[in-house]
């Protein structure tokens, strides 16, 4: 089926895209779905409203731990308007993720997690499924559960899964507790970080519509393909029986990668009714019934040598989960391989918690570990009385430390040179709490970043029409990531049209599959699928021509050589189609693919009450070819701001006694607002990776996210002396440590 | 839905009788507040009176030289009327300190006055919660109660006032002008609109079933200094920790006249006024405001997550005497 493949087994020479003569890769282009998304044309997954629409509202259980032993819906089902209350067992109790193949059936009587759907009310409105969903009388049988992580630590045991070997479990080497001891320097201590809701605006949504045996959705998945195997595996369907059309994600942050309750229920409710059934979630059952990123307690222990050599590094995370899932938070990654020295450990364990189900979200392991790493980098650099920057360059590896593999590409230190320059780190305040402004305490930090840039098999398939149009079609999605535009880019540059004459069709599982929105994949992966297609496209326009490829130049819709020169409309017949597929290959394990990044900001924090605001920010990011310089910003930008989220605000809150999420809404789960974002100054690089794909191109969507916390974190301390390593640094953790309100309020 | 009918009247008169005729009935502004309650089922009125049509939207000067505020003036409106940041720049410092610019551009005076409380367990039906149903508990106590009043609380409710309005009002001396449906008019300080939670934190006001708010009423403005100080964990769109509203004037070297109310500790907008006494008459200074922030904590109590309150209470007040006195003396 596929026509032409590229498997990542050797580095590339040399990228067509590079032949373009007036290229668009690489300049700043706006979303070409922006008019759409603006205007209020392109439809999300809640706005279909399919022939004889009924609606369903999840009933969800009260405890946090138990097990249901009645439901009295008789006056909810005498209730106007109410069609149904099914409680079919395959309704998932616990949404999917990236990895598995299912989200296996855990039934409707058992309660794991206060908030967990038991049901779904079914009616000829929303309001009237919403009203009926509160009448229905739920009787259960309460039994102890585990909520508290921090308590039940001593349970902790290692993962069951190492997740295709993508979050490694243990890796130990030297002898890390002697090197400890003899150390010159040493930094041993624990940073915690709480829950945190992916917050994405779009609420969870689907419209199952069955016809002649085959299951429609219109949802809000960043991995259609995915959903879609998912969800067929709880339905007992084949894949192919399945259509997901998500054309339009509202964000997703990792939320949607894995099937979602909301998803099951509408598909089962549908079969069930013989009608369309439309499920959305509220934002509170988004807040406490889809996922969360886990809580973690990070012990980093380092040491270094007079000389600033780190000779152990040492990164033991204990995370939550519920009993029986196999993804854990991965918090040790970037400690593999971002810094140098002999003496290793990176460990992970995982307490069984009754809390919402644990789910990747945005650069998992990475954002919150390096929170940890970071912070712990700019203790020792303290200890040593050593510049941070100096200390990272003094641990710059060569190779991968770990594996002894080459970095296919690796820019760190040219990163922290140009950042220091940009953010003029040289004049910052050395003294911590010695920096004052009227009546704020003014800090400095920074942190360097890094993220594994991941690849996995994906199509796409490249039209081009009897006029020379050019259609792009893949299952991938656009995220608010940007796809449409830069799949858009590689098609106009490669065939050489101009990019309105290029158009791009995504989330439908009907077309050609791909790795989906995720892990910073999303662009390298499915415009490498794209890029494989055009280079097959150009070998039958050449053979058309009767002119060998690399004789032609694509421009302006001509096929030109010397002597030649034709529309190329001229050469597709009646059309031309090629589906592309990448693979990856041996470059994959023979090279560390890794983009990488630093930061600087100033934090002020009020010498009164602790109030904390960023007040200037700089990131430097060396990520490969960056492919649209306005979309890549903006995604890095996101990044920064989940960051800054991260470090001061975001915390998804359990009631102890319960598990239950408290702060269920955006007024009380406190994202960062525009006033507490700083203009964000984002610096890429020139870079190309050699190995990475065709494209030379490595992920940028979550790299921003890592290490960016750490700069607020050591900025925090540059300001105060106050070193909070429990997130979110909120004004409470800061205030015992400020000067007394006589001296708080000195004047500059 | 919880069916509700909906009666839009085009006078106060109509109003009042409307909701007369209908036990049960609640009056809606704004909304910004009682829709979201009704949406997760915590409030559920069997009739909506909607005041939009009534004539409460304007802001007049009165014969003493004080303000009265049409109770549909919207928080938008009343935080930019030249008059009020004229000569009450404390209240419109504090309504553009609280929500956003959409929810302050709907949100009226009457409404904000009767917002009810943020208290996580308050809002989720599945909790046990005295307020919304009497009896059955306080899941803030032994909770998450990070949010929660320091001051005013009792056994039974520590959910705390939100409003930043109201807390500026309270400064004011505000009076609370009201239409009830036997057709009298009610007059009442502010400070007697709120109850105190006791044994029973569902009754929040001193408003008879029915009776109309149909304005705020605000003295002649009193000499001195201004200022609203709000701590928030985000720079916008964040209920109070703790806020201080204050009004100080300062003549040969002595207070003269001192108003303090303050928001996020109280579980009604907070006024004490034996610390203001503490403070008139006085030398300004650093010993004389920790000894007003004492009598302001005094009967203070922290529940665990909130116990920062009382420190950063006291913190905020002494810094924010300091800049109202500093140089006036
Ligand atoms: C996300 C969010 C953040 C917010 N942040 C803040 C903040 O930081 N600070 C702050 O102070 N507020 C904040 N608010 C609250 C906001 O100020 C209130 O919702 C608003 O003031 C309520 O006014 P309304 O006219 O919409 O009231 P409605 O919702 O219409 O009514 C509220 C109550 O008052 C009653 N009522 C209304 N008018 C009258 C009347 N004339 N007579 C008798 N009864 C009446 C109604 O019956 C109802 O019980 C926030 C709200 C939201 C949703």
């Amino acid at each position: 089926m596929t026509d032409a493949t590229v498997k990542m087994d050797a580095p590339f020479p040399a990228s067509l895209l590079d032949s373009a003569p007036a290229p668009t890769v690489g300049t700043a282009q706006p979303r070409i779905d922006g008019p759409r998304k603006v205007s209020g044309t392109a439809r999300y997954a809640a706005e279909h409203f399919p022939e004889g629409l009924a609606h369903g509202v999840l009933l969800r259980a009260p405890i946090g731990c138990g097990r249901i032993t009645g439901v009295d819906a008789e006056a909810a089902l005498a209730m106007p308007g109410v069609l149904a209350l099914i409680r079919d067992e395959r309704l998932i109790r616990n949404g999917g993720d990236f990895a598995g193949a299912a989200a296996p059936v855990q039934g409707v009587d058992e309660v794991a997690y206060f908030g967990q759907p038991i049901g779904v009310v079914v009616a000829d409105s929303p309001e009237r499924a919403r009203a009926a969903a509160l009448s229905v009388k739920v009787t259960y049988e309460a039994a102890p559960g585990v909520f508290d992580m921090e308590a039940a630590r001593g349970t902790a045991l290692p993962p069951t899964d190492d997740i295709y070997g993508l979050f490694l479990i243990h890796t130990e080497q030297g002898d890390v507790d002697r090197t400890a001891h003899e150390a010159a320097a040493l930094v041993d201590a624990v940073w915690r970080t709480p829950s945190q809701s992916h917050a994405a605006m779009e609420p969870h949504a689907s419209v199952a519509v069955w016809q002649d045996g085959r299951l429609t959705l219109h949802a809000s998945y960043q991995s259609p393909v995915v959903t879609r195997d998912q969800l067929a595996t709880v339905m007992g369907l084949q894949p192919s029986e399945v259509r997901i059309l998500s054309p339009f994600v509202g964000g997703g942050f990792g939320g949607k990668l894995g099937v979602m309750p909301e998803a099951v229920a509408a598909a089962i409710a549908a079969r069930h009714l013989g009608r369309p059934v439309k499920v959305v979630m509220t934002r509170q059952q988004v807040f406490e019934t889809t996922g969360r990123r886990p809580m973690t307690h990070q012990r980093v222990r380092l040491a270094a040598d007079a000389a600033g050599r780190l000779t152990v590094l040492q990164h033991e995370t204990i995370t939550d989960q519920l009993a029986g899932e196999v993804f854990f938070e991965p918090a040790g990654l970037a400690t593999h391989l971002l810094y140098a020295g002999e003496n290793r450990l990176v460990d992970h364990k995982v307490v069984r918690t009754n809390k919402l189900l644990g789910v990747s979200m945005r650069a998992p392991g990475e954002a919150i570990g390096q929170l940890a790493l970071e912070c712990a980098m700019d203790e020792l650099a303290e200890a040593l009385d050593l510049d941070p920057i100096e200390l990272r360059l003094r641990n710059e590896p060569e190779r991968h430390p770990e594996l002894g593999i080459p970095f296919s590409s690796r820019a760190l230190v040219d990163c922290l040179r140009h950042g220091a320059d940009r953010f003029g780190w040289a004049s910052r305040n050395r003294v911590p709490g010695g920096l004052r402004d009227g009546e704020w305490l003014v800090g400095h930090g920074m942190a360097a970043a890094a993220r594994g840039n991941l690849f996995g098999p994906s199509r796409a398939r490249v039209r081009i029409d009897a006029g020379g149009r050019v259609m792009v079609e893949t299952e991938m999605t656009d995220i608010g990531t940007g796809t449409y535009t830069v799949l858009a880019q590689i098609a106009a540059d490669l065939l050489g049209v101009p990019l309105a004459r290029v158009e791009v069709r995504l989330g439908d599982t009907d077309d050609p599959a791909s790795a989906g929105s995720g892990g910073s994949w999303g662009a390298a992966t499915s415009g490498s699928a794209v890029y494989a297609a055009c280079a097959e496209l150009r070998a039958r326009l050449a053979a058309a021509a009767g002119l060998p490829a690399d004789t032609l130049t694509f421009a302006d819709g001509m096929v030109t050589a010397s002597g030649f020169r034709r529309p190329i409309a001229e050469l597709v017949g009646d059309g031309l189609s090629v589906e592309g597929s990448v693979q990856p290959g041996e470059s994959n394990s023979r090279f560390n693919q890794t983009s990488y990044g630093a930061h600087f900001c100033e934090v002020r924090v009020h010498a009164v009450t602790g109030e904390l605001r960023v007040a200037r920010w700089n990131s430097v990011f060396a990520a490969g070819r960056i492919l649209n310089r306005q979309t890549a910003t903006s995604q890095a930008i996101g990044g920064v701001v989940f960051g800054i989220g991260g470090a001061l605000t975001e915390e998804l809150v359990h009631d102890p006694r319960s598990g239950k999420v408290v702060n269920r809404d955006l007024g009380e789960y406190h994202v960062p607002v525009h006033a507490d974002i700083p203009p964000i100054d984002v610096h890429f690089l020139e870079e190309r990776d050699p190995v990475a794909n065709p494209l030379l191109a490595k992920g940028v969507g979550e790299l921003g996210v890592c290490g960016s916390g750490a700069a607020v974190a050591n900025a925090v301390y540059n300001a105060t002396g106050v070193r909070v390593r429990d997130f979110p640094i909120t004004l409470d953790k800061v205030l015992a440590g400020l000067p007394p309100v006589s001296a708080a309020r000195r004047r500059a | 839905m919880i069916a509700f009918d909906y009666i839009r009247p085009g006078d106060a008169a109509e109003a009042l009788q409307a909701a007369a005729e209908r036990p049960g009935a609640r009056f809606i502004a704004g909304g910004t507040n009682l829709l979201d309650l009704m949406k997760l089922g915590i409030e559920r009125p069997r009739h909506l009176v909607d005041i939009g049509g009534l004539d409460l939207r304007t802001v007049s000067e009165t014969p003493d030289g004080g303000l009265r505020i049409g109770a549909l003036v919207s928080n938008a409106e009343l935080a930019a009327h030249p008059l009020v940041r004229d000569r009450y720049p404390v209240l419109s410092q504090a309504i553009l300190a609280g929500a956003s610019g959409q929810l302050r551009n709907k949100a009226t005076t009457g409404g904000n006055l009767l917002q009810r409380t943020r208290c996580y367990y308050f809002y989720d039906p599945a909790s046990p919660c005295n307020k919304r149903e009497p009896g059955s508990g306080c899941a803030a106590l032994g909770g998450f109660n990070r949010i929660m009043a320091i001051l005013g609380t009792s056994a039974h409710c520590i959910a705390s006032h939100p409003s930043d309005m109201a807390v500026a009002m309270r400064a004011l001396d505000a009076r609370v002008e009201t239409r009830l449906p036997e057709g009298t008019t009610g007059d009442r300080k502010l400070d007697t609109l709120y109850r105190l939670p006791g044994t029973t934190p569902h009754i929040e006001h001193t408003l008879a079933p029915g009776e109309l708010i149909t304005a705020v009423l605000l003295p002649p403005p009193v000499p001195g200094r201004h200022h609203y100080r709000k701590v928030r964990d985000r720079a916008s769109y964040a209920f109070a920790l703790v806020s201080v509203a204050a009004v100080v004037a300062v003549e040969d070297g002595r207070i003269t006249q001192a108003a303090l109310a303050f928001g996020g500790i109280g579980t009604m907008p907070w006024r004490d006024r034996a610390a203001e006494e503490l403070l008139v008459g006085a030398t300004p200074g650093q010993d004389l405001f920790e000894r007003c922030a004492d009598a302001v904590l005094a009967r203070a109590q922290g529940h665990g997550g909130n116990d920062f309150k009382i420190p950063l209470l006291r913190r905020t007040l002494v810094a924010c005497l300091t800049d109202l006195t500093e140089d006036a003396r």
